[in-house]
Protein backbone atom coordinates (compact mmCIF):
# COMPACT_ATOMS: atom_id res chain seq x y z
CA UNK A 1 0.00 0.00 0.00
CA UNK A 2 1.83 3.52 -0.83
CA UNK A 3 1.37 5.88 1.92
CA UNK A 4 0.46 9.33 1.05
CA UNK A 5 4.10 10.69 1.70
CA UNK A 6 5.36 8.45 -1.35
CA UNK A 7 4.22 11.38 -3.50
CA UNK A 8 4.85 14.93 -1.70
CA UNK A 9 6.26 16.91 -3.98
CA UNK A 10 7.74 20.24 -3.19
CA UNK A 11 5.70 22.84 -1.51
CA UNK A 12 4.21 24.36 -5.16
CA UNK A 13 1.97 20.91 -5.37
CA UNK A 14 -0.81 19.40 -3.70
CA UNK A 15 -1.29 15.32 -3.07
CA UNK A 16 -4.76 14.19 -4.02
CA UNK A 17 -6.05 11.20 -2.94
CA UNK A 18 -7.99 9.44 -6.43
CA UNK A 19 -10.25 6.27 -5.35
CA UNK A 20 -10.06 3.51 -4.31
CA UNK A 21 -13.89 4.24 -4.05
CA UNK A 22 -13.96 6.52 -7.20
CA UNK A 23 -16.55 5.25 -10.37
CA UNK A 24 -14.31 6.16 -12.82
CA UNK A 25 -11.62 3.95 -11.83
CA UNK A 26 -13.88 0.66 -12.83
CA UNK A 27 -13.17 -1.01 -9.45
CA UNK A 28 -10.56 -0.20 -6.67
CA UNK A 29 -8.04 1.22 -8.13
CA UNK A 30 -6.17 4.19 -6.36
CA UNK A 31 -4.16 6.98 -7.69
CA UNK A 32 -1.98 8.98 -6.01
CA UNK A 33 -1.75 12.25 -7.91
CA UNK A 34 0.45 15.15 -7.28
CA UNK A 35 -0.43 18.32 -9.18
CA UNK A 36 0.26 21.66 -10.28
CA UNK A 37 -3.00 23.61 -10.28
CA UNK A 38 -5.28 21.26 -12.34
CA UNK A 39 -2.24 19.69 -14.03
CA UNK A 40 -0.83 16.41 -13.21
CA UNK A 41 2.83 16.36 -12.35
CA UNK A 42 3.40 12.75 -11.31
CA UNK A 43 0.80 9.93 -10.56
CA UNK A 44 1.52 6.66 -8.87
CA UNK A 45 -1.35 4.11 -8.93
CA UNK A 46 -1.89 1.88 -6.15
CA UNK A 47 -3.24 -1.67 -6.73
CA UNK A 48 -3.99 -4.96 -4.54
CA UNK A 49 -7.76 -4.07 -2.97
CA UNK A 50 -8.81 -6.69 -5.03
CA UNK A 51 -6.16 -9.16 -4.95
CA UNK A 52 -7.72 -12.84 -3.57
CA UNK A 53 -4.86 -15.27 -4.28
CA UNK A 54 -5.83 -17.14 -7.30
CA UNK A 55 -3.03 -18.26 -8.32
CA UNK A 56 -2.11 -19.49 -4.84
CA UNK A 57 -5.46 -21.19 -4.76
CA UNK A 58 -4.80 -23.04 -7.91
CA UNK A 59 -2.01 -24.92 -6.63
CA UNK A 60 -4.30 -26.56 -4.25
CA UNK A 61 -6.77 -27.88 -7.12
CA UNK A 62 -6.47 -30.44 -9.78
CA UNK A 63 -6.44 -29.31 -13.31
CA UNK A 64 -10.30 -29.33 -14.19
CA UNK A 65 -10.91 -27.67 -10.59
CA UNK A 66 -8.87 -24.39 -11.68
CA UNK A 67 -11.61 -23.82 -14.79
CA UNK A 68 -13.98 -21.86 -12.12
CA UNK A 69 -11.57 -19.65 -10.95
CA UNK A 70 -10.29 -18.28 -13.86
CA UNK A 71 -13.87 -16.94 -14.77
CA UNK A 72 -13.66 -14.43 -11.66
CA UNK A 73 -10.37 -12.67 -12.21
CA UNK A 74 -11.50 -10.39 -15.68
CA UNK A 75 -15.09 -10.78 -14.90
CA UNK A 76 -16.43 -8.96 -18.34
CA UNK A 77 -14.43 -12.07 -20.23
CA UNK A 78 -14.84 -15.19 -18.57
CA UNK A 79 -15.01 -16.78 -21.58
CA UNK A 80 -11.55 -16.09 -22.75
CA UNK A 81 -10.02 -16.94 -19.43
CA UNK A 82 -11.43 -20.21 -19.78
CA UNK A 83 -9.78 -20.18 -22.91
CA UNK A 84 -6.55 -19.42 -22.30
CA UNK A 85 -6.44 -21.97 -18.97
CA UNK A 86 -7.92 -25.15 -21.38
CA UNK A 87 -5.09 -23.93 -24.24
CA UNK A 88 -2.32 -24.77 -21.74
CA UNK A 89 -3.69 -27.46 -20.19
CA UNK A 90 -4.31 -29.31 -23.46
CA UNK A 91 -0.48 -28.63 -24.83
CA UNK A 92 0.34 -29.63 -21.76
CA UNK A 93 -1.05 -32.57 -22.47
CA UNK A 94 -0.49 -32.29 -26.09
CA UNK A 95 -4.71 -32.98 -26.72
CA UNK A 96 -6.25 -32.31 -29.56
CA UNK A 97 -9.59 -30.49 -30.27
CA UNK A 98 -12.92 -31.63 -32.33
CA UNK A 99 -12.84 -28.79 -34.78
CA UNK A 100 -16.78 -28.45 -34.21
CA UNK A 101 -15.71 -27.58 -30.63
CA UNK A 102 -13.24 -25.30 -31.74
CA UNK A 103 -15.66 -23.44 -33.81
CA UNK A 104 -17.97 -23.14 -30.79
CA UNK A 105 -15.55 -21.79 -29.23
CA UNK A 106 -14.59 -19.01 -31.15
CA UNK A 107 -18.10 -17.88 -31.43
CA UNK A 108 -18.34 -17.58 -28.00
CA UNK A 109 -15.44 -16.13 -27.33
CA UNK A 110 -15.94 -13.48 -30.14
CA UNK A 111 -19.90 -12.53 -28.87
CA UNK A 112 -17.87 -11.84 -25.16
CA UNK A 113 -15.46 -9.40 -26.98
CA UNK A 114 -18.29 -7.96 -28.17
CA UNK A 115 -19.96 -7.94 -25.16
CA UNK A 116 -16.99 -6.85 -22.94
CA UNK A 117 -16.62 -3.66 -25.82
CA UNK A 118 -19.91 -2.68 -25.14
CA UNK A 119 -19.23 -2.29 -21.19
CA UNK A 120 -16.39 -0.28 -22.02
CA UNK A 121 -17.81 1.71 -24.49
CA UNK A 122 -20.69 2.55 -21.98
CA UNK A 123 -18.92 3.31 -19.02
CA UNK A 124 -16.15 4.95 -20.60
CA UNK A 125 -18.96 7.50 -22.40
CA UNK A 126 -20.74 7.91 -19.18
CA UNK A 127 -17.46 8.87 -17.40
CA UNK A 128 -17.39 11.67 -20.43
CA UNK A 129 -20.67 12.65 -19.64
CA UNK A 130 -22.64 10.90 -22.31
CA UNK A 131 -25.19 9.60 -20.24
CA UNK A 132 -27.28 7.73 -22.59
CA UNK A 133 -24.94 5.33 -24.78
CA UNK A 134 -24.64 3.47 -21.54
CA UNK A 135 -28.28 2.69 -21.71
CA UNK A 136 -28.02 1.55 -25.65
CA UNK A 137 -24.85 -0.36 -24.86
CA UNK A 138 -26.19 -2.48 -21.91
CA UNK A 139 -29.34 -3.01 -23.84
CA UNK A 140 -27.14 -4.72 -26.64
CA UNK A 141 -25.30 -6.22 -23.56
CA UNK A 142 -28.63 -8.00 -22.46
CA UNK A 143 -28.75 -10.15 -26.08
CA UNK A 144 -25.25 -11.34 -25.84
CA UNK A 145 -25.37 -12.41 -21.85
CA UNK A 146 -29.28 -14.18 -23.32
CA UNK A 147 -27.34 -15.76 -25.18
CA UNK A 148 -24.61 -17.03 -23.16
CA UNK A 149 -27.69 -18.14 -20.62
CA UNK A 150 -29.38 -20.16 -23.16
CA UNK A 151 -25.72 -21.93 -24.09
CA UNK A 152 -24.60 -22.45 -20.53
CA UNK A 153 -26.92 -21.83 -18.25
CA UNK A 154 -25.12 -18.87 -16.89
CA UNK A 155 -25.06 -15.40 -17.67
CA UNK A 156 -21.47 -14.45 -16.07
CA UNK A 157 -19.35 -16.87 -14.71
CA UNK A 158 -20.25 -19.39 -17.54
CA UNK A 159 -17.20 -22.05 -17.22
CA UNK A 160 -18.57 -23.25 -20.45
CA UNK A 161 -14.83 -24.17 -21.86
CA UNK A 162 -13.33 -27.21 -20.58
CA UNK A 163 -10.33 -28.88 -21.25
CA UNK A 164 -10.77 -30.76 -24.01
CA UNK A 165 -13.54 -28.68 -25.44
CA UNK A 166 -16.90 -27.54 -24.23
CA UNK A 167 -19.24 -28.27 -21.47
CA UNK A 168 -22.24 -28.87 -23.46
CA UNK A 169 -24.04 -28.90 -26.81
CA UNK A 170 -25.40 -26.05 -28.51
CA UNK A 171 -29.25 -26.15 -26.80
CA UNK A 172 -32.12 -26.85 -29.50
CA UNK A 173 -33.04 -23.34 -31.35
CA UNK A 174 -29.77 -21.84 -30.91
CA UNK A 175 -29.79 -20.47 -34.20
CA UNK A 176 -32.29 -18.26 -34.25
CA UNK A 177 -31.30 -16.21 -31.79
CA UNK A 178 -27.71 -15.59 -32.67
CA UNK A 179 -29.00 -14.72 -35.87
CA UNK A 180 -30.88 -12.33 -35.09
CA UNK A 181 -28.12 -10.96 -32.72
CA UNK A 182 -26.15 -11.10 -36.31
CA UNK A 183 -28.75 -9.21 -38.13
CA UNK A 184 -29.10 -6.71 -35.69
CA UNK A 185 -25.84 -5.61 -34.30
CA UNK A 186 -24.58 -3.84 -37.73
CA UNK A 187 -27.05 -1.14 -37.35
CA UNK A 188 -26.60 -0.47 -33.84
CA UNK A 189 -22.84 -0.38 -34.04
CA UNK A 190 -24.02 2.65 -36.28
CA UNK A 191 -26.06 3.78 -33.39
CA UNK A 192 -22.99 4.46 -31.22
CA UNK A 193 -20.99 5.78 -33.91
CA UNK A 194 -23.75 8.32 -34.95
CA UNK A 195 -23.80 9.38 -31.20
CA UNK A 196 -20.20 9.53 -30.60
CA UNK A 197 -18.08 9.55 -33.76
CA UNK A 198 -19.07 13.20 -34.77
CA UNK A 199 -19.85 14.33 -31.66
CA UNK A 200 -17.76 17.68 -30.87
CA UNK A 201 -17.46 17.06 -27.04
CA UNK A 202 -17.06 13.65 -27.20
CA UNK A 203 -14.05 14.50 -29.65
CA UNK A 204 -12.78 17.53 -27.36
CA UNK A 205 -12.92 15.20 -24.74
CA UNK A 206 -10.71 12.37 -26.48
CA UNK A 207 -8.63 13.63 -29.86
CA UNK A 208 -5.27 14.00 -28.86
CA UNK A 209 -5.06 13.06 -24.86
CA UNK A 210 -3.13 10.55 -23.55
CA UNK A 211 -0.89 9.78 -26.36
CA UNK A 212 2.01 7.27 -25.92
CA UNK A 213 4.25 6.74 -28.90
CA UNK A 214 4.66 3.07 -30.55
CA UNK A 215 7.94 2.77 -29.48
CA UNK A 216 7.09 3.42 -25.46
CA UNK A 217 4.22 1.07 -25.61
CA UNK A 218 5.99 -1.68 -27.15
CA UNK A 219 8.84 -1.19 -24.41
CA UNK A 220 5.81 -0.94 -21.58
CA UNK A 221 4.76 -4.29 -22.68
CA UNK A 222 1.57 -2.74 -23.83
CA UNK A 223 -0.97 -5.00 -25.85
CA UNK A 224 -4.45 -5.30 -27.56
CA UNK A 225 -6.08 -1.96 -28.73
CA UNK A 226 -4.05 0.44 -26.95
CA UNK A 227 -0.97 -0.98 -28.64
CA UNK A 228 -3.20 -1.01 -32.27
CA UNK A 229 -4.16 2.69 -31.89
CA UNK A 230 -0.45 3.23 -31.97
CA UNK A 231 0.20 1.68 -35.24
CA UNK A 232 1.58 -1.87 -34.30
CA UNK A 233 -0.52 -4.51 -35.96
CA UNK A 234 0.02 -7.06 -33.31
CA UNK A 235 -3.10 -9.41 -32.45
CA UNK A 236 -2.50 -12.87 -31.23
CA UNK A 237 -5.03 -14.36 -33.64
CA UNK A 238 -3.06 -13.45 -36.39
CA UNK A 239 0.31 -13.75 -35.31
CA UNK A 240 0.19 -16.70 -32.93
CA UNK A 241 -3.53 -18.25 -34.27
CA UNK A 242 -5.17 -20.80 -31.80
CA UNK A 243 -8.35 -22.66 -32.00
CA UNK A 244 -8.51 -22.47 -35.58
CA UNK A 245 -8.76 -18.64 -35.82
CA UNK A 246 -6.19 -19.16 -39.14
CA UNK A 247 -9.54 -20.39 -40.81
CA UNK A 248 -11.09 -16.83 -40.20
CA UNK A 249 -11.06 -13.80 -42.51
CA UNK A 250 -11.22 -10.66 -40.55
CA UNK A 251 -9.32 -7.48 -40.55
CA UNK A 252 -6.75 -6.08 -37.60
CA UNK A 253 -8.00 -2.88 -37.01
CA UNK A 254 -5.16 -0.20 -36.53
CA UNK A 255 -5.10 3.80 -36.09
CA UNK A 256 -1.76 5.66 -35.42
CA UNK A 257 -2.71 8.84 -33.54
CA UNK A 258 -2.40 6.81 -30.17
CA UNK A 259 -4.57 8.85 -28.61
CA UNK A 260 -7.51 8.37 -27.01
CA UNK A 261 -10.08 8.72 -29.34
CA UNK A 262 -7.95 6.35 -31.61
CA UNK A 263 -8.40 3.73 -29.03
CA UNK A 264 -12.20 4.49 -29.22
CA UNK A 265 -12.06 3.85 -33.14
CA UNK A 266 -10.26 0.83 -32.78
CA UNK A 267 -12.62 -0.68 -30.13
CA UNK A 268 -15.73 0.05 -32.61
CA UNK A 269 -14.21 -1.76 -35.57
CA UNK A 270 -13.34 -4.41 -33.75
CA UNK A 271 -16.50 -5.35 -32.98
CA UNK A 272 -17.63 -4.97 -36.53
CA UNK A 273 -14.62 -7.94 -37.41
CA UNK A 274 -15.83 -9.51 -34.28
CA UNK A 275 -18.99 -9.95 -35.97
CA UNK A 276 -17.37 -11.34 -39.51
CA UNK A 277 -16.07 -14.02 -37.50
CA UNK A 278 -19.30 -14.97 -35.20
CA UNK A 279 -21.02 -15.01 -38.37
CA UNK A 280 -18.57 -17.68 -40.35
CA UNK A 281 -18.16 -19.72 -37.40
CA UNK A 282 -22.09 -19.63 -37.51
CA UNK A 283 -21.79 -21.13 -41.02
CA UNK A 284 -18.68 -23.53 -40.08
CA UNK A 285 -20.52 -25.60 -36.56
CA UNK A 286 -22.46 -28.24 -37.71
CA UNK A 287 -25.42 -29.56 -36.03
CA UNK A 288 -24.18 -32.93 -35.22
CA UNK A 289 -20.47 -33.47 -34.31
CA UNK A 290 -18.17 -33.76 -31.36
CA UNK A 291 -17.38 -31.58 -28.52
CA UNK A 292 -14.90 -33.12 -26.71
CA UNK A 293 -11.92 -34.46 -27.58
CA UNK A 294 -11.54 -38.44 -27.33
CA UNK A 295 -9.19 -39.21 -24.11
CA UNK A 296 -10.58 -41.80 -21.53
CA UNK A 297 -9.27 -40.42 -18.21
CA UNK A 298 -8.62 -36.95 -19.25
CA UNK A 299 -12.68 -36.30 -20.49
CA UNK A 300 -15.21 -37.00 -17.95
CA UNK A 301 -17.40 -39.91 -20.04
CA UNK A 302 -20.71 -39.24 -20.89
CA UNK A 303 -23.64 -40.36 -18.72
CA UNK A 304 -25.37 -42.53 -20.59
CA UNK A 305 -21.96 -44.91 -21.15
CA UNK A 306 -20.82 -43.82 -16.66
CA UNK A 307 -24.15 -46.02 -16.16
CA UNK A 308 -23.54 -48.71 -18.32
CA UNK A 309 -19.86 -49.46 -18.60
CA UNK A 310 -17.59 -50.42 -15.88
CA UNK A 311 -14.19 -48.57 -17.53
CA UNK A 312 -16.77 -45.69 -18.10
CA UNK A 313 -17.06 -45.87 -14.50
CA UNK A 314 -14.00 -45.99 -13.33
CA UNK A 315 -12.31 -43.33 -15.14
CA UNK A 316 -15.27 -41.03 -14.16
CA UNK A 317 -14.36 -41.65 -10.38
CA UNK A 318 -10.44 -41.50 -11.19
CA UNK A 319 -11.35 -38.11 -12.54
CA UNK A 320 -13.06 -36.20 -10.11
CA UNK A 321 -11.53 -37.88 -6.96
CA UNK A 322 -7.51 -37.38 -8.14
CA UNK A 323 -7.38 -35.95 -11.66
CA UNK A 324 -5.15 -36.65 -14.30
CA UNK A 325 -1.61 -36.34 -14.28
CA UNK A 326 0.29 -34.40 -17.44
CA UNK A 327 4.10 -34.75 -18.02
CA UNK A 328 6.35 -32.41 -16.35
CA UNK A 329 7.12 -29.64 -17.93
CA UNK A 330 6.09 -25.70 -18.81
CA UNK A 331 3.65 -24.08 -21.30
CA UNK A 332 2.34 -21.25 -22.13
CA UNK A 333 -0.19 -20.11 -23.97
CA UNK A 334 -1.69 -16.40 -25.36
CA UNK A 335 -4.87 -15.47 -26.60
CA UNK A 336 -6.38 -12.16 -27.57
CA UNK A 337 -9.18 -11.14 -24.50
CA UNK A 338 -10.93 -7.77 -25.24
CA UNK A 339 -8.10 -5.75 -23.22
CA UNK A 340 -4.95 -7.32 -25.16
CA UNK A 341 -2.59 -10.30 -24.75
CA UNK A 342 -3.73 -12.51 -22.40
CA UNK A 343 -1.51 -15.18 -20.81
CA UNK A 344 -1.54 -18.40 -18.96
CA UNK A 345 1.61 -20.00 -17.51
CA UNK A 346 1.86 -23.51 -16.34
CA UNK A 347 4.00 -25.52 -14.89
CA UNK A 348 3.51 -29.62 -14.14
CA UNK A 349 5.71 -31.98 -11.80
CA UNK A 350 3.63 -34.60 -12.92
CA UNK A 351 1.33 -34.88 -10.28
CA UNK A 352 -2.38 -34.41 -10.64
CA UNK A 353 -2.54 -30.74 -9.64
CA UNK A 354 -0.67 -27.75 -10.76
CA UNK A 355 2.90 -26.59 -9.45
CA UNK A 356 2.41 -22.97 -10.72
CA UNK A 357 -0.55 -21.24 -12.55
CA UNK A 358 0.32 -17.76 -13.14
CA UNK A 359 -1.88 -15.87 -15.49
CA UNK A 360 -0.45 -12.77 -17.64
CA UNK A 361 -3.61 -10.33 -17.05
CA UNK A 362 -3.33 -7.58 -20.15
CA UNK A 363 -5.29 -4.83 -17.67
CA UNK A 364 -2.63 -5.48 -15.05
CA UNK A 365 0.37 -4.67 -17.21
CA UNK A 366 -1.20 -1.79 -20.05
CA UNK A 367 -2.59 -0.11 -15.85
CA UNK A 368 1.76 0.21 -16.02
CA UNK A 369 1.56 2.84 -18.55
CA UNK A 370 -1.17 4.91 -17.51
CA UNK A 371 1.55 7.65 -15.46
CA UNK A 372 2.83 8.01 -18.98
CA UNK A 373 -0.41 8.64 -20.24
CA UNK A 374 -1.43 11.87 -17.87
CA UNK A 375 1.71 13.10 -16.39
CA UNK A 376 1.59 16.79 -18.16
CA UNK A 377 -2.31 16.08 -19.12
CA UNK A 378 -5.01 17.95 -17.07
CA UNK A 379 -6.92 16.17 -14.12
CA UNK A 380 -10.30 15.56 -16.41
CA UNK A 381 -8.07 14.09 -18.50
CA UNK A 382 -7.03 11.38 -15.74
CA UNK A 383 -10.95 9.83 -15.89
CA UNK A 384 -10.14 9.38 -20.10
CA UNK A 385 -7.21 7.86 -20.11
CA UNK A 386 -8.23 5.27 -17.52
CA UNK A 387 -11.28 4.37 -19.18
CA UNK A 388 -8.94 4.05 -22.22
CA UNK A 389 -7.01 1.47 -21.21
CA UNK A 390 -9.88 -1.08 -20.47
CA UNK A 391 -8.99 -1.82 -17.29
CA UNK A 392 -10.71 -4.88 -14.99
CA UNK A 393 -9.21 -4.75 -11.69
CA UNK A 394 -10.51 -8.31 -11.11
CA UNK A 395 -7.55 -9.38 -13.44
CA UNK A 396 -5.16 -7.12 -12.36
CA UNK A 397 -4.69 -7.84 -8.58
CA UNK A 398 -6.14 -11.34 -9.55
CA UNK B 1 8.41 -31.20 -30.57
CA UNK B 2 7.91 -30.20 -34.01
CA UNK B 3 11.17 -29.88 -36.27
CA UNK B 4 10.55 -26.05 -36.86
CA UNK B 5 10.66 -25.11 -33.08
CA UNK B 6 13.57 -27.09 -32.45
CA UNK B 7 15.51 -25.51 -35.64
CA UNK B 8 13.85 -22.08 -34.01
CA UNK B 9 15.53 -22.73 -30.96
CA UNK B 10 18.65 -23.62 -32.76
CA UNK B 11 19.14 -20.29 -34.43
CA UNK B 12 18.26 -18.41 -31.12
CA UNK B 13 21.04 -20.30 -28.96
CA UNK B 14 23.26 -20.38 -32.19
CA UNK B 15 23.33 -16.42 -32.12
CA UNK B 16 23.75 -16.54 -28.74
CA UNK B 17 26.48 -18.52 -28.54
CA UNK B 18 28.54 -16.54 -31.63
CA UNK B 19 27.96 -13.75 -29.54
CA UNK B 20 29.29 -15.55 -26.10
CA UNK B 21 30.39 -19.08 -25.72
CA UNK B 22 29.13 -18.53 -22.37
CA UNK B 23 25.56 -17.66 -22.75
CA UNK B 24 23.31 -20.57 -23.06
CA UNK B 25 23.74 -23.03 -20.24
CA UNK B 26 21.34 -25.20 -21.66
CA UNK B 27 18.20 -25.64 -24.50
CA UNK B 28 15.07 -27.16 -23.37
CA UNK B 29 12.28 -28.30 -25.70
CA UNK B 30 8.85 -29.32 -24.68
CA UNK B 31 5.47 -28.81 -26.15
CA UNK B 32 6.86 -26.75 -29.23
CA UNK B 33 8.30 -24.20 -26.70
CA UNK B 34 11.94 -23.53 -26.57
CA UNK B 35 13.67 -21.97 -23.56
CA UNK B 36 16.79 -20.93 -23.03
CA UNK B 37 18.56 -21.58 -19.70
CA UNK B 38 21.33 -18.58 -18.79
CA UNK B 39 23.89 -18.43 -15.77
CA UNK B 40 22.59 -15.47 -14.00
CA UNK B 41 24.73 -13.06 -14.50
CA UNK B 42 24.49 -13.15 -17.93
CA UNK B 43 21.03 -12.60 -18.51
CA UNK B 44 20.84 -8.32 -18.40
CA UNK B 45 23.54 -8.60 -21.26
CA UNK B 46 21.91 -11.85 -22.81
CA UNK B 47 18.18 -9.80 -22.59
CA UNK B 48 19.82 -6.66 -23.92
CA UNK B 49 21.11 -8.68 -26.72
CA UNK B 50 18.13 -10.72 -27.87
CA UNK B 51 16.31 -7.02 -27.83
CA UNK B 52 18.89 -5.56 -30.63
CA UNK B 53 20.33 -8.41 -32.30
CA UNK B 54 19.14 -7.97 -36.08
CA UNK B 55 18.46 -11.57 -36.66
CA UNK B 56 16.53 -12.06 -33.14
CA UNK B 57 14.44 -8.94 -32.59
CA UNK B 58 12.20 -9.95 -29.24
CA UNK B 59 11.18 -6.55 -29.02
CA UNK B 60 8.34 -7.27 -26.21
CA UNK B 61 8.47 -8.70 -22.98
CA UNK B 62 4.94 -10.53 -22.25
CA UNK B 63 5.39 -11.90 -19.28
CA UNK B 64 8.37 -12.45 -16.17
CA UNK B 65 7.10 -14.94 -13.44
CA UNK B 66 8.67 -17.71 -11.11
CA UNK B 67 8.15 -21.24 -10.11
CA UNK B 68 9.41 -21.78 -6.62
CA UNK B 69 10.51 -26.03 -6.64
CA UNK B 70 11.14 -26.21 -2.86
CA UNK B 71 12.60 -28.25 -1.82
CA UNK B 72 14.14 -28.95 -4.60
CA UNK B 73 17.92 -26.57 -4.65
CA UNK B 74 18.32 -23.75 -6.52
CA UNK B 75 14.75 -23.57 -6.03
CA UNK B 76 13.54 -20.93 -7.98
CA UNK B 77 13.43 -20.83 -11.61
CA UNK B 78 12.17 -17.11 -13.21
CA UNK B 79 11.17 -17.41 -16.81
CA UNK B 80 10.87 -14.33 -18.88
CA UNK B 81 8.44 -14.77 -22.13
CA UNK B 82 10.19 -12.86 -25.08
CA UNK B 83 7.88 -11.83 -28.38
CA UNK B 84 9.13 -10.78 -31.41
CA UNK B 85 6.64 -8.96 -33.40
CA UNK B 86 8.46 -8.31 -36.74
CA UNK B 87 10.02 -11.83 -36.57
CA UNK B 88 6.42 -13.20 -35.45
CA UNK B 89 8.11 -15.71 -32.35
CA UNK B 90 8.46 -16.40 -29.37
CA UNK B 91 11.11 -17.60 -27.08
CA UNK B 92 11.71 -18.24 -22.63
CA UNK B 93 14.69 -17.13 -20.87
CA UNK B 94 15.09 -19.01 -17.46
CA UNK B 95 17.80 -18.31 -14.87
CA UNK B 96 18.12 -20.27 -11.49
CA UNK B 97 18.49 -18.57 -8.03
CA UNK B 98 19.15 -20.20 -4.72
CA UNK B 99 16.69 -19.91 -1.63
CA UNK B 100 19.47 -18.56 0.06
CA UNK B 101 18.84 -14.39 -0.33
CA UNK B 102 17.60 -14.70 -4.08
CA UNK B 103 18.53 -11.93 -6.12
CA UNK B 104 19.07 -11.18 -9.70
CA UNK B 105 19.76 -8.21 -11.94
CA UNK B 106 16.73 -6.07 -12.98
CA UNK B 107 15.61 -6.09 -17.01
CA UNK B 108 13.83 -2.37 -16.43
CA UNK B 109 16.71 -0.91 -18.51
CA UNK B 110 16.23 -2.94 -20.78
CA UNK B 111 12.64 -3.26 -21.05
CA UNK B 112 10.71 -0.55 -19.00
CA UNK B 113 7.59 -3.16 -18.78
CA UNK B 114 9.16 -5.03 -16.76
CA UNK B 115 8.96 -2.72 -13.81
CA UNK B 116 5.74 -4.60 -12.10
CA UNK B 117 6.00 -7.88 -13.37
CA UNK B 118 9.04 -7.76 -11.49
CA UNK B 119 7.12 -5.81 -8.18
CA UNK B 120 4.78 -8.73 -8.59
CA UNK B 121 7.89 -11.26 -8.49
CA UNK B 122 9.36 -9.43 -5.87
CA UNK B 123 6.15 -9.05 -3.52
CA UNK B 124 5.02 -13.00 -4.13
CA UNK B 125 8.23 -14.78 -4.13
CA UNK B 126 10.39 -12.47 -2.38
CA UNK B 127 13.52 -11.83 -4.64
CA UNK B 128 14.99 -8.96 -4.76
CA UNK B 129 15.76 -7.48 -8.36
CA UNK B 130 18.94 -5.19 -8.46
CA UNK B 131 18.99 -1.73 -9.92
CA UNK B 132 15.34 -1.84 -10.17
CA UNK B 133 14.21 1.49 -9.35
CA UNK B 134 10.85 1.51 -7.70
CA UNK B 135 11.13 -2.38 -5.62
CA UNK B 136 7.65 -2.36 -3.57
CA UNK B 137 5.10 -4.87 -2.88
CA UNK B 138 2.55 -4.24 -5.17
CA UNK B 139 -0.48 -6.65 -4.00
CA UNK B 140 0.50 -7.41 -0.77
CA UNK B 141 0.34 -4.06 1.66
CA UNK B 142 3.71 -3.02 2.42
CA UNK B 143 3.99 -4.41 5.79
CA UNK B 144 2.77 -8.20 5.23
CA UNK B 145 4.89 -10.93 6.54
CA UNK B 146 6.19 -13.44 4.07
CA UNK B 147 5.83 -14.36 0.62
CA UNK B 148 2.29 -15.99 -0.40
CA UNK B 149 3.56 -17.69 -3.63
CA UNK B 150 6.08 -19.69 -2.06
CA UNK B 151 5.44 -23.30 -1.92
CA UNK B 152 5.73 -23.34 1.79
CA UNK B 153 4.08 -20.50 2.72
CA UNK B 154 0.76 -21.82 4.13
CA UNK B 155 -2.33 -21.48 2.27
CA UNK B 156 -3.77 -19.71 5.70
CA UNK B 157 -1.34 -17.23 6.27
CA UNK B 158 0.90 -17.11 8.99
CA UNK B 159 -1.79 -15.75 11.42
CA UNK B 160 -5.31 -16.12 12.64
CA UNK B 161 -6.39 -12.70 12.11
CA UNK B 162 -6.26 -10.50 8.76
CA UNK B 163 -3.19 -8.30 8.40
CA UNK B 164 -4.58 -4.94 9.19
CA UNK B 165 -0.72 -3.19 10.66
CA UNK B 166 0.05 0.28 11.44
CA UNK B 167 0.67 1.43 7.83
CA UNK B 168 -3.06 0.31 6.86
CA UNK B 169 -4.76 2.19 9.43
CA UNK B 170 -2.19 5.55 8.17
CA UNK B 171 -2.81 5.23 4.56
CA UNK B 172 -6.83 5.34 4.89
CA UNK B 173 -6.54 8.79 6.04
CA UNK B 174 -5.20 11.02 3.15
Amino acid sequence: MTTVETAVGTAKTMVLNMGPQHPSTHGVLRILLELDGETVVKAIPDLGYLHTGIEKSCEDKTYSQVITLTDRMDYLNPLGNNLVYCLAVEKLLGLEVPKRAQYIRVMMVELQRISSHLVWLGTHAIDLGAMSVFLYCFREREEILNIFELFTGQRMMTSYIRIGGVALDPPAGWRQPVERFLKMMPSRVDEYETLLTENRIWIGRTKGIGYISPEDAIGLSMTGPTLRAAGVAYDNRKVFPYSSYEEFDFGVPTRTESDCYARYLVRVAEMRESLKIIRQAFEKIKDEGPIKADAPGIIPPQREKMKTEMEALIYHFKIFTEGFSPAPGEVFVTVESPRGELGCFIASDGSPKPLRVHFRGPSYINLQALPKLIEGQLISDVIACIGTIDIVLGEVDR
Amino acid sequence: MTESSSKKANVVAECLRSWNPKAVVEVIEFRGESTIVLPRELLRATAERCREDAKLQYNLLTDATCVDRFPAEPRFELNYHLVSIPRREKVRLRVWLGGNDPAVDSLVPVWPGANWLEREIFDLFGIRFLGHPDLRRILLPDDWEGHPLRRDYPVEGYRDVPNTGELFRKSSTP
